[in-house]
């Protein structure tokens, strides 16, 4: 059958299983929109964002929350230029995203076309890979490569770069079953050599840490790791994109690591004999100064990409592969060993590790006055019996929800952790919300970050999303007050949020429900209130003591075990 | 900082040779050379990298360079007998035979040709590793050079192994 070239897109996604796409259109995606909305089956649903990086971060949240691919469709030029905060976040979090560019048409590239940017070139260090298509026969497969790229292996986000004259062309439509890439071969099994030797130091060690980052979410291997985690009955930390890749509640867990991490899992790692990093890769904000990073330990590093195998760290096993195929093949072995872990040197360091534990680090008190952030992601918490999909932008409140909302569970908690991306948390909250439309969505903001993508409320407007915004409204850039307050001498540059926004009826404005929130003794019952507004967005302003500061803290460049605790 | 000369075998497609140099600036890592072509398969070109590093950056240069999609087979000659050309062209200025007479000698003496040549002009050809490409021109500085060309490294792995899809 003859389609045109925005007809074989569409079927296309169809074919892909998508029933979502975020996006804002354009002159040069004008075929690709008509051909959406002549589309009757009413298996494709868009989303129309109000910037193309709410579009962006809503299919991260979408991708983030299922696992699925999240796609994206915007126009070229501008439209393109403001997706590309959203697809160097994907990249830097590995998130599968398929982003679709209009492009001007053919004979126009290269002449300063209105509305043309070399979007392939502007990408090209930020994507999996990307396309510029120029044949219409080539739209279907390489929208099956796109898929397939931004799925497999490490995930990421990968661009479709289309000539607007080529969604008006015709030619025979059919779907290619697979796709053969000769020079794209992941590799998904561990080495059986490396799985033995891996298995040689976990049962010699007897300081043993498990670390465990995004990776283990994105290969949905979080029940494989509980298994591998109770057979040696090892302590277990997790990165800020790791959250939930174990459970929190457990006893084994000993909380996030890192720059704001837990005294106990910092002083642990710091102290081990035997890191085992499973799809963790070592980033900056994780080992501190690399000189001082774990001086003891050996390291087994699991991961899907060889590249982050020895990039930061020495690594003395690797393990290259899905987390999925790998945790199972550890603990068969393990298992056919026959050898138990050390019990007595595993108790000495497990008294080790509850005695750091004791100090409470994370311990804070609610007096009546000011409210703490802290107690409001707590109670957001004993509300929700820590259930809920909570998104994050970047901030202070970032770091407090993190701390304080323990998850329990994989794919619920979804921040901006590798670029570090202010404007994330609204619109990833509505890509969270289409895809659980019957669970509970919040989104813990700050002020300055609220405001940087806050035009997606006239999305959950038009969509009735009924997302909790929690705005832990301090009136500052909290976060660069804080590193103002410990290393400038207390020079608030340009951190003070002056002329902050009548938060309240912004929201009514846009036809949700806004409360502020004062008083510490209002906290509970506001959070209560709102969330029995099953089907409204509502948008809490928590004005928040002003210059709270979040600890532990290790300064950048210091050492795993020179925290400032208060 | 060991010099590593890497051989790629990459899809012969547009983009993909910026992919290549964007991921070399993008990390700091260092290019002496590259040279590159499609290969005897049209749907393959070949490049020759010139870079170097320490061990864990060349280490890191090789992955990363796998990761692209676009390579298909990469080849660090350092880790194997290999042979490297380079070709040179130099223009030198001879304005009377006895100048002709001395760069006559020197083209001799490397076995270089001369290509062409013009009332007042010749043009030299020099192949070979980088150590005689140097040395040559070394011993052309005292001539009227006018203009210097050099194509970058070219290697191949000696005997039986081959970068081959
Ligand atoms: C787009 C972007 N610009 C700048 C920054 C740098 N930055 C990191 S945290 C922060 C302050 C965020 O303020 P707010 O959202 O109010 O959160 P708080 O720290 O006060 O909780 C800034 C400016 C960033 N991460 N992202
Ligand atoms: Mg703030």
């Amino acid at each position: 059958m003859e389609l045109t070239g925005a007809d074989i897109f569409v079927e296309s996604l169809k074919a892909e299983n998508v029933d979502t796409i975020f996006g804002y259109p354009g002159g040069a995606v004008l075929h690709i929109y008509d051909a959406l909305e002549k589309d009757e089956s009413g298996e494709l649903t868009h989303i129309l964002a109000r910037h193309e990086q709410g579009a962006l971060h809503a299919a991260e949240g979408y991708a983030k929350s299922t696992g699925k691919p999240g796609v994206a469709l915007v126009t070229s030029g501008p439209g393109a230029t403001n997706a590309v905060t959203g697809i160097a976040d994907a990249y830097l979090d590995s998130v599968p995203l398929v982003v679709i560019t209009g492009q001007v048409p053919l004979e126009l590239i290269g002449n300063d076309a209105f509305q043309e940017v070399d979007i392939v070139g502007i990408t090209r260090p930020c994507v999996k890979h990307n396309f510029l298509v120029k044949r219409v026969e080539d739209i279907a497969e390489t929208i099956k490569k796109a898929f397939y790229i931004a799925t497999t292996g490490r995930p990421g986000p990968v661009l479709v770069d289309i000539p607007k004259d080529i969604t008006a062309q015709k030619a025979e439509f059919s779907y290619p079953e697979k796709v053969h890439i000769r020079s794209y071969n992941p590799v998904v099994v561990g080495e059986p050599q490396q799985i033995k030797d891996a298995v040689d130091l976990l049962l010699a060690a007897k300081k043993p840490v498990i670390y465990t980052g995004g990776g283990v979410i994105l290969s949905n291997a979080a029940n494989e790791l509980t298994e591998f985690s109770r057979l040696l009955g090892y302590p277990v930390t997790n990165t800020l994109m790791g959250l939930g890749g174990y459970p929190a509640s457990d006893k084994q867990f000993i909380g996030m690591l890192g720059m704001h991490g837990t005294y106990e899992a910092n002083l642990t790692m710091n102290k081990s004999d035997l890191v085992v990093a499973i799809g963790a890769r070592f980033d900056d904000r994780v080992t501190g100064n690399i000189e001082k990073f774990c001086p003891d330990a050996k390291i087994i590093h699991m991961d899907i990409d060889p590249s982050s195998i020895s990039k930061n760290v020495f690594v003395d096993v690797p393990i290259v592969g899905e987390i999925k195929n790998i945790l199972p093949a550890l603990i068969d072995e393990i298992k056919a060993r026959g050898t138990q872990p050390d019990a007595d040197a595993l108790a000495e360091w497990w008294k080790q590790i509850d005695e750091w534990r004791a100090m409470d680090c994370l311990k804070f008190e609610q007096d009546d006055k000011e409210i703490k952030a802290q107690y409001v992601v707590q109670k957001l918490w004993e509300l929700t019996a820590g259930d809920a999909f909570v998104t994050s932008d970047v901030g202070q409140h970032q770091m407090w929800a993190a701390q304080y909302y323990s998850f329990d569970k994989p794919n619920r908690w979804i921040n901006s952790g590798g670029l570090g991306t202010m404007g994330f948390g609204l619109p990833s909250a509505m890509g969270v919300q289409l895809a659980h439309p019957d669970e509970t969505v919040a989104c813990v903001t700050g002020d300055g970050s609220i405001q940087m993508c806050i035009q997606e409320l006239a999305t959950c407007t038009q969509y009735q999303l009924p997302i909790k915004v929690i705005n832990l409204n301090n009136g500052y850039l909290g976060m660069v007050r804080q590193w103002q307050e410990f290393f400038y001498q207390k020079r608030y540059a340009s951190s003070y949020m002056d002329a902050l926004p009548d938060f309240v009826k912004l929201a009514e404005a846009y036809g949700h429900v806004g409360m502020r929130i004062e008083k510490p003794s209002d906290v509970e019952g506001a959070l209560k209130e709102a969330l029995a507004l099953k089907d409204r967005l509502v948008f809490m302003d928590f004005i928040t003591k002003k210059e709270g500061n979040v600890y532990p803290m290790i300064p950048a460049g210091a050492g795993q075990n020179e925290m400032i605790l208060v | 900082m060991m010099r590593h000369t890497i051989s790629i075998l990459l899809e012969n497609e547009s983009g993909a040779l910026s992919r290549v140099a964007g991921l070399f600036s993008a990390r700091g890592y260092n290019i002496e050379s590259l040279s590159v072509a499609a290969t005897d398969d049209p749907t393959l070109s070949r490049m020759t990298l010139v870079t170097r590093g320490n061990e864990q950056i060349i280490d890191q240069i090789k992955k990363q360079l796998n990761k692209l999609i676009e390579v298909v087979k990469i080849m660090d000659l350092a880790e194997h007998d290999s042979v490297e050309r380079e070709l040179l062209l130099v223009k030198v200025k001879a304005e009377n035979s006895v100048e002709f007479e001395t760069i006559k000698r020197v083209v001799d003496i490397y076995r270089a040709r001369i290509i062409d040549s013009s009332k007042t002009t010749y043009t030299v050809e020099v192949t070979g590793d980088q150590g005689k490409v140097k040395a040559f021109l070394h011993a052309m500085e005292s001539h009227n050079v006018m203009e210097v060309v050099r194509s970058g490294a070219l290697g191949i792995a000696r005997g039986m192994t081959a970068l081959k899809l």
